[in-house]
């Protein structure tokens, strides 16, 4: 088996890392470190049998993860201070919500950018109060990639902290403005959960949408190995509620994102074996294979394979974002600069 | 890969892949005599080219791994042992969770350790290439891995990196079979790695307790003076890449570390001087 299949095949069945031998370890560690999965994986395989040598290194991934979370929490709350006064709902997105919420989805999660949704009339206002609170630009103030972010994004330029060194993407909706479908971002917010310590979390369904959205209606799939075992760690969570599915449907359908959703839900079910609801999931593609390929492409060294699957991903990725005529001028603007 | 070798060097294996034959057979040459390594690896350094078409046309090395610097610039082919190093280097300084990491260089007598840290260009590494052939065993010369768990200090002897002016030091104390190839024209002038000794490597997977820290400068005239604990702490936070990442583990560590170990900045003019003060330090502090 190759580097992603088998982060994917220990994922899915974690009693088959009894029966790995020496070099499927190098290979299943190495690819796992790559698709910012062994924090994962190493609470996956918490209690099973593995050799002395894997036990060293997965506590070792164990610990980091632990401490990855504390960095998460932390950075959600030192955000929260500095938004409080402003008085608007600050919902957290993907990793923070899992660690902040306490989610299945965040065991062993690697947590890299805090992401947060705020109201789209908020936006300066949030800008200005991070800026104050020792966050910095990264882009340039004003040149095309800040007025593109600005124009055409669904979230601000990315901030950086001063001191801490973590950075921030501050999201007004779930997918660029110029993106075929329009996710109903009011709803998002006005049906988000309070949690504990005064932010807020995507409602169960929402979650579902904002990450089938992340990966299959934006984006070229890089780390979507990653994306796709959150889907599956939430559904597990979410289908306990015998309402869930009709719930899933319903908001797929109003955010504009049903076939990313169900493709979400396919690709979950192909590679994790997660349980969905083939009412909503729809019937196998052919096409769901390519998109299976994509999320796998990854050898026992921790390298990209396929390139040219990868290509027509990454092309898709643009096509799926912009009209022709402005993806034109933007690879001129890219290629020029 | 196309091309592989693993390395033990004290707890830490190394898996390296490679585009290239060269860079591994420089590699093994250099690392003879080390134990054989654990079948399951640490890390995965990865030499490649850095496009497709630079395997064999004006073919550059990138380093890649387990761990990744964004943007790091690529390498000459004829550097591929250097890439090889720097790539292990990044692993443990990006990826090691298990140890406290301190860049500094380390000596082991009668079971304790000394710790010699400083910037780049303070000649730690030459002082414990020196010390290593005269009575003292070498830890190692980059990292020095202190445990999280005991506070003992682990060895982790790598090649040693001689650059420019302390080459020719070396090689008038060191048979010319422990060296590796003279890497001229690198981004750090030229380096040449030296092998440490038969002592060193026999004794890689020993443990030593912390007895001693020195913060060593050369090109001064012959100057010690005691360094407080706060400042020994602050120091060692900024010549450790692991500190913030390993949290209140890491605070603990380096805390038991400074309590427990006497500490001295010494400015020095030559080898020889810088010998003579270290021992004497130590004398005092045993």
């Amino acid at each position: 088996m190759r580097g992603g299949r088998l982060v994917a095949a220990v994922l899915r069945a974690p009693e088959i890392a009894a029966r790995l031998a020496g070099e499927e370890w190098n290979a299943l560690i190495a690819a796992a470190r790559a698709e910012q999965l062994i924090g994962s994986l190493a609470c996956r395989l918490d209690g099973h049998d593995v050799p002395e040598k894997v036990e060293r290194l997965l506590a070792a991934a164990r610990r980091d993860a632990a401490q990855q979370r504390v960095q998460a929490l932390w950075e959600a709350e030192m955000t929260r201070r500095a938004l409080a006064p402003l008085g608007i709902p600050v919902v957290l997105l993907k990793g923070n919500a899992f660690h902040a919420a306490g989610l299945a989805a965040s065991t062993g999660r690697f947590v890299g950018d805090l992401d947060i949704l705020v109201p789209r009339d908020s936006l300066e206002a949030v800008e200005a109060a991070l800026l104050a609170a020792g966050w910095e630009r990264l882009k340039e103030a004003d040149g095309y990639d800040d007025l593109y972010y600005r124009r055409w994004m669904h979230e601000l330029p990315p901030l950086i902290h001063r001191t801490r060194d973590r950075m921030i993407d501050v999201h007004h909706t779930i997918l660029p403005m110029t993106a075929r479908p329009r996710p109903d971002a009011d709803a998002l917010i006005a049906d988000s959960i309070a949690i504990d310590g005064g932010l807020r979390i995507l409602a169960p369904a929402d979650m579902i949408v904002h990450a089938a959205a992340h990966l299959f209606a934006d984006g070229d799939l890089a780390g979507g190995l990653r994306n796709l075992w959150d889907i599956d760690r939430l559904l597990r969570q979410f289908a306990s509620d015998p309402a869930f599915w009709g719930q899933l449907d319903d908001r797929a359908r109003r955010h504009q994102l049903g076939p990313a959703v169900a493709r979400a839900l396919r690709l979950s079910a192909r590679i994790y074996d997660t349980p969905v609801d083939r009412a909503v999931a729809g019937r196998d593609r052919l096409v769901d294979r390519l998109f299976a390929a994509r999320l796998l492409a990854r050898n026992g060294w921790g390298q990209p394979v396929r390139p040219l699957l990868r290509f027509a991903f990454f092309v898709r990725s643009h096509w799926l974002r912009m009209p022709p005529l402005m993806l034109a001028r933007h690879l001129w603007v890219k290629a020029r600069g | 890969m196309r091309h592989s070798l693993s390395l033990q060097i004290g707890p830490v294996a190394f898996r390296i892949g490679s585009a290239w034959r060269a860079p591994l057979e420089a590699l093994a040459h250099l690392y003879q005599g080390y134990p054989q390594p654990e079948r399951i690896c640490d890390f995965t350094v990865r030499l490649e080219p850095e496009r497709p078409w630079r395997r064999w046309l004006r073919p550059s090395v990138a380093i890649a791994g387990d761990y990744v610097l964004p943007d790091a610039a690529p390498m000459a082919l004829a550097h591929g042992l250097l890439a090889a190093e720097m790539g292990m280097n990044l692993q443990m300084a990006l990826g090691q969770k298990s140890y406290l990491l301190l860049h500094a260089a380390s000596v082991e007598k009668d079971g304790r350790a000394l710790i010699l840290t400083g910037e780049s260009g303070a000649g730690k590494s030459t002082l414990a290439a020196l010390l290593g052939e005269r009575g003292w065993r070498l830890m190692g010369d980059e990292f020095a891995l202190l445990d999280l768990a005991d506070g003992r200090l682990r060895a982790f002897p790598r090649a040693v990196s001689l650059k420019n002016g302390a080459i020719a030091v070396m090689e008038a104390e060191v048979d010319a079979d422990r060296f590796g190839p003279v890497l001229a024209g690198t981004p750090k002038g030229t380096i040449r790695h030296v092998r440490p000794n038969k002592r060193a490597l026999a004794a890689m997977a020993e443990p030593a307790r912390p007895a001693l820290i020195l913060f060593p400068r050369f090109g001064e005239a012959a100057a010690a003076r005691g360094v407080g604990q706060a400042e020994v702490f602050m120091r060692l936070t900024q010549s450790s890449t692991n500190y913030v990442a390993l949290g209140g583990a890491g605070f603990e560590a380096l805390n038991g570390l400074v309590a427990a170990c006497p500490a001295a900045a010494i400015d020095y003019p030559d080898a020889a001087t810088a010998i003579d003060m270290v021992e004497g330090l130590w004398e005092q502090a045993a």
